[in-house]
């Protein structure tokens, strides 16, 4: 283990930081592996298929070295398929229910400028194995970002209907980003290590990108009057339950169940 | 997944003709592990076997993965440790490195040549571009995306301009 932690404590942290961004992973992986058999069409099917795998390789990765934090006390299977829903720490917006193509779309578009920012920075994380991670991710990241920003200026300067879709797509979901550049004292406490990235710094980046990107397709940026968070304190809007009473269907029927 | 060990203790079909401490041997035996989705082209060619070493009479395996997901990894794992065990090499461990991070630019140049062959237009230039040069059946260089995903995460669908066949892109990254 190549840890720079120093007391039990902050291996803690460092473990549950590690939790954190497997849940964003995984729980956003399986909303966009519900598209699978439901795309648009084929190849739309197919992309979206692939990109939540992607995902998933992600949270195992974190999940895996979730693990060895633990001592092997808990396996990658444990922290995926056997926890509470209070005990996940995922952003809100990654559990939304995946809504039309166009509200799939926006979410995708605020989560890849939001990854190309975090994981260029995680990827120097004085932590080397979420260095790691970040480097093999970045790349996929960047590859998802070309793709949902075409769509968001296919869409946004489509036809009248898909112009509409997406804008309300955008509006539905824009309550959920404010958290993502909020951290609590876990992360702050990783960021002064070297190990987190403070993505409060990320913000004004996020949004120029965003900006240039939505007016290219027309849509007007939300002026959001509300803000729901609470995600990496394990509250959760009432979807994630639903999420998961799927996701972990299998381990619960069939306790030890194994591939 | 990241430090997952595969030992094997059971040889079969033991033919012992390799020296576990042979390490060049090993690459060469290694060369009919394919990848289980492109089935032309070997782990080593692919640049998903990165290293091969003998760790006190302990044969250790080192790969990395394509794409994060990548589901055939598992199998590679399993391949690598099957086609050692019945070559006589029973000490093996298969380890999985993530850094640096994997490259299409490790696809050996005989690697992309099979590729071409087989249908898949190879990875070509920066990842900015990154499109194919031609067509793999008529090597006509217009050609068309149709999707930026294929049948796996590693390829786009392409179409030529040309001979209007749909083929395989395997994608820069």
């Amino acid at each position: 283990m190549k840890l720079i932690m120093s007391d039990l404590r902050d291996k803690d942290l460092l473990l549950q930081f590690t939790l954190r961004l497997g849940d964003d992973a995984l729980i956003l992986g399986h909303r966009l592996s519900e598209w699978c058999r439901n795309g648009p069409f084929l190849e739309e099917d197919i992309a979206l298929s692939n990109i939540a795998l992607d995902y998933i390789g992600r949270a195992r990765m974190h999940y895996s070295y979730a693990s060895d934090l633990s001592e092997g006390e808990k396996s990658e299977d444990d922290f995926a398929f056997l926890r509470e829903c209070r005990d996940y720490q995922n952003f809100l917006i990654n559990e939304l229910p995946r809504g039309d193509f166009a509200q799939t779309m926006a979410r995708q578009l605020i989560l890849d400028v939001f990854y190309t920012l975090q994981l260029e920075q995680m990827s120097q994380s004085k932590d080397a194995t979420l260095a790691a991670i970040a480097g093999k991710a970045i790349k996929e990241t960047k590859y998802h970002l070309r793709r949902s920003t075409d769509w968001v200026l296919r869409l946004g300067d489509g036809t009248e209907e898909s112009h509409n879709r997406l804008q309300a797509g955008f509006d539905a979901i824009w309550g959920y980003v404010p958290e993502m550049f909020e951290q609590d004292e876990v992360e702050e406490k990783l960021v002064k290590l070297g190990v987190a990235v403070n993505t409060k710094d990320l913000k004004p980046e996020w949004e120029k990108q965003i900006g240039a990107i939505l007016k290219e397709a027309t849509i007007d940026v939300p002026q959001q009057e509300w803000t729901v968070r609470g995600g990496r304190a394990g509250f959760h809007t009432e979807h994630l339950g639903h999420l998961l009473s799927e996701l972990q269907y299998m381990q619960r029927s069939y306790p030890g169940l194994e591939w | 997944m990241i430090i997952q060990l595969d030992v094997c203790e059971n040889p079969e079909g033991f033919s012992g003709q390799i020296a576990a401490d042979n390490v060049a041997a090993i690459w060469e035996l290694l060369e009919q592990v394919k990848d289980p989705e492109i089935p032309v082209l070997s782990l080593r060619d692919l640049g998903v076997l990165r290293n091969v070493e003998n760790s006190a009479g302990k044969i250790v395996v080192t790969i990395t993965p394509t794409y994060s997901g990548c589901p055939a990894l598992d199998v590679m794992q399993e391949d690598i440790s099957k086609v050692l065990t019945a070559n006589g090499i029973v000490d093996v461990e298969v380890k999985t490195v993530l850094s640096p991070a994997w490259t299409t630019d490790w696809i050996s140049t005989e690697g992309k040549q099979k590729l071409e062959k087989f249908g898949i237009a190879p990875p070509a230039g920066a990842t900015l571009a990154n499109r194919p040069e031609r067509c793999p059946l008529c090597a006509s260089s217009a050609t068309s995306l149709i999707s930026e995903y294929g049948s796996t995460a590693c390829k786009a669908m392409y179409q030529c301009d040309d001979c209007k066949e749909s083929f395989c892109y395997f994608k820069v990254i």
